[in-house]
């Protein structure tokens, strides 16, 4: 089957897509929920697809630990393993192995690391984490780069870039992989400001053609900025992590159910939303359930997850047709009513050709924008 | 022993109906068929986790217990529009008890004559009628237990006395602050004592009350002296009431209950199970001369349950039983049930709490069945016999 990725419409650097893969056809921009385990926590997986979920992530890593990717294999994959008739998507494991892991490293050959489960030392190259997440099956799989973190300066990026391009000719040249088909970006750590600039000149330098993934992203806020950089997938734990903290997403920000105030009110999270729990449950009966039942946290993550599938499709559609500034302008008025909408944004949405001077209280206008063009 | 009538009370046809409640903005059918599950515990315990809308099974009842309800206050309750409102279950019956046996157990100790006190997870609660009336009142179940003051069974014979007087002063006080009108159970204790369970029936029988609430078990009675306490309380109690009993969970319990002439049943049993990793899995259809092709004493497992966090389900990609409608059995396999419970996910919870109470709710079905046909004595025979058959097999078998 073609894996297609076919530009529906754009605004500048914006783009609104299909991409067509061999277990759904997708929209983007889109945003993928983390289903480290092979679940997204709490929710079930028709609950999944009332929300509008296109792409779900799974964690290499974790899955080749447990209940490991030859059991998978050996049960059908992942998809049939979960019973998640969409599409999916796994990472390289090597994150998790730099992140997670006491003595991890990397080298020409790839990420050695100690076993978590007898501490034995053991070895993941390109070429094996592939063969991995073949066994696990989903539509799109990642080729191991050799991450290091954006902070550090000097001669480790350089040699981080060039390795990772070798690793990726590994991952060609030997039978796994037909082409490269996605760009992905990799971020973190590092101060909004630089953030914007790095996704900027990425887009500005890929392939039109192939879709641009963006890791570990999911502010919503920041979505809609890389969305009019032109960036077109994004995932991260983000919208889960931060319901099982008690807190919601709405569109002024975030609602945090914790917070005494909520335990009287008796209006939903969010009185726009159409999501199941808006229409059902109150913020009172929230606040009193978040971190003393697992019911709080999936109840929020339903809703959190519900809001950034409308998120996407308001991306999306928005661009297809047509007014795409427009619904930024709406976004940002929404989230800073009195005008202060942050000036990285502001020099964000400049390089991205859009007018947000109606949102802001002041434009700067003294910013050097030169390094990102 | 005279054998106890069976069907008890004509129970078979019978039907528990309740009044409509204006408070609920979505009208109900009010005929519920008798004898049907009470999944305890309290809904806003985990073991509720994912119950929301979606895969639930039809209209059951729910206890509530108001100390689970810490964080919210009854004036919101109240302005939310009752539990109904709150929970959006508008198509099930509630019922307030004033016992949760996880998370609020009665405390006899620190009871004394001006409440009852509980043990709760935010310290001990004193609860007298009078704040309990106002609770019940503001959450607007569709029928409410009088406050109690409950004993185990093996207090001093003085203390088991001053319970039952206890109880009957607060079931007065409690019919007497009941504005509203509304649907009240009265409560029935009296320990081990088969003179005090007399006494006690025999006097909230002569209140005007439309059920019985029957308590003082599951607190660690055994179930052999625990027939004969039944059936002093049920043999004092009108015909056409219906009787409810809190903490009698595991199969065993509920027949020997249903024997007794028990209506309703509330337990933790599927709470309790579900924690384990253990599955329902017994056919609702028992056949003597099933075969016994069980996984036994190895996992933890039995004839009717199985332990889905043994090793043996890693790669069984067979639903936890073949012929269950449940959405869990519908959707998922063991093998990815074990791997969920084995990285500690919490849809392992849902999903195996989904199945649970199906399977318990479908032996509720099986008993009515058995009840309408006349053969419930040979339901429960069968039953239990097939129990023990399986055991000494398994015992034989080491």
């Amino acid at each position: 089957m073609a894996l297609k990725f076919e530009v529906l419409g754009r605004f500048n650097r914006a783009r609104a897509a299909q991409l067509t893969l061999p277990h759904y056809l997708c929209q983007t921009p889109l945003f993928m929920p983390v289903g480290t385990q092979g679940t997204i926590k709490g929710l079930t997986k028709n609950q999944l697809e009332e929300i509008g979920c296109q792409i779900i992530l799974g964690n290499t890593y974790h899955l080749a630990l447990r209940p490991t990717s030859e059991l998978i294999d050996e049960l059908g994959g992942l998809h049939k393993f979960m019973n998640w008739p969409r599409a999916l998507l796994t990472d390289s494991g090597g994150f998790q192995m730099v992140s997670l892991l006491h003595l991890a490293d990397i080298t020409e050959k790839g990420v050695t690391f100690q076993s978590p489960v007898d501490g034995k030392p053991m070895l993941l190259t390109p070429e094996e984490s592939i063969q991995i997440q073949n066994r696990i099956g989903a539509d799109i799989i990642m080729a191991l780069d050799d991450v290091v973190r954006t902070t550090i300066t000097g001669p480790r990026i350089e040699e981080a870039m060039y390795r990772t391009l070798r690793w990726i000719d590994r991952c060609i040249a030997g039978i796994y992989v037909s082409e490269v088909w996605l760009n992905v970006i990799c971020l973190g750590g590092e101060d909004k400001d630089s953030f914007w600039r790095v996704v900027a000149q990425c887009t500005a330098a890929l392939p039109e053609d192939k879709p641009r993934y963006v890791m570990g992203v999911g502010y919503p806020l920041d979505i809609v900025v890389c969305s009019a950089l032109g960036a077109d997938m994004y995932d991260c734990v983000y919208p889960t992590r931060t319901a099982r903290f008690g807190t919601a997403l709405v569109p002024e920000g975030v609602l945090k159910l914790k917070h005494q105030a909520m335990a009287n009110d008796i209006r939903p999270i969010d009185p726009m939303c159409e999501c199941m729990v808006c229409k059902n449950y109150t913020r009172a009966y929230i606040h009193c359930l978040v971190t003393k039942d697992a019911m709080g946290s999936q109840l929020l993550s339903y809703h959190n997850l519900y809001y950034m599938m409308k998120l996407s499709r308001d991306l999306h559609s928005s661009i297809v047709e047509g007014r795409f500034p427009e619904f930024v302008c709406k976004f940002l008025q929404t989230m800073f009513p009195k005008g202060d909408v942050p000036e990285w944004v502001c020099n964000a949405m400049e390089v991205a050709g859009i007018d947000i001077s109606s949102c802001c209280r002041e434009m700067r206008f003294d910013v050097d924008k030169s390094s990102t063009l | 022993m005279e054998q106890r009538k069976s069907p008890v009370r004509g129970s078979a046809a019978g039907q528990l109906s309740f009044p409509n409640s204006d408070s609920r903005s979505a009208p109900h059918n009010p005929q519920r068929p008798a004898r049907f599950h009470l999944s305890g515990p309290p809904y806003l315990l985990s073991s509720f986790s994912g119950f929301s809308p979606a895969p639930v099974q039809p209209a059951s009842l729910l206890p509530c217990f108001f100390s689970s309800l810490e964080g919210i206050s009854p004036k919101t309750i109240s302005n939310i529009g009752g539990l109904h409102q709150m929970l959006s279950l508008h198509q099930h019956i509630f019922a307030a008890v004033p016992r949760d046996s996880i998370i609020a157990l009665p405390e006899h100790d620190s009871t004394n004559k001006y409440g009852a006190s509980f043990q709760t997870p935010g310290g001990r609660l004193l609860i007298k009628p009078a704040e309990y009336v106002e609770l019940v009142s503001s959450m607007k179940p569709d029928f409410w237990v009088t406050l109690a003051d409950e004993v185990p069974a093996w207090v001093s014979d003085k203390r088991n006395r001053t319970s039952v007087d206890r109880t009957l002063r607060w079931l007065d006080d409690c019919l007497s602050l009941n504005k509203t009108g509304t649907t009240i159970f009265g409560s029935i204790v009296g320990g081990s004592s088969i003179e005090e369970r007399h006494r006690c029936a025999q006097e909230v029988a002569q209140r005007n009350v439309s059920g019985y609430w029957i308590g003082g078990f599951g607190l660690g009675e055994s179930m052999d002296e625990r027939a004969a306490l039944l059936t002093a309380v049920t043999d004092n109690l009108p015909e056409d009431m219906p009787r409810h009993v809190s903490g009698l969970g595991l199969p065993e319990e509920v027949l020997q209950g249903v024997a007794a002439g028990i209506d309703l049943f509330d337990s933790t049993y599927v709470y309790h199970l579900t924690l384990g990793g253990f599955a329902l899995t017994f056919p609702l259809e028992r056949n003597k001369g099933d075969n016994a092709d069980y996984q036994l004493s190895d996992s933890g497992g039995d004839d009717m349950k199985i332990n889905l966090k043994a090793t043996i389900y890693r790669k069984d990609t067979s639903p936890i039983v073949e012929s269950c409608n449940c959405f869990t059995c519908q959707n998922h396999t063991k093998a990815y049930l074990n791997h969920l419970f084995n990285v500690h996910e919490m849809l392992a919870q849902t999903l195996l709490e989904i199945h649970n109470t199906h399977q318990y709710l479908g032996f509720f079905c099986s008993i009515r069945k058995a009840i309408e046909e006349g053969k419930f004595e040979q339901f429960r025979r069968n039953f239990v016999e097939s129990r023990r058959e399986c055991l000494f097999a398994a015992a034989s078998s080491d």
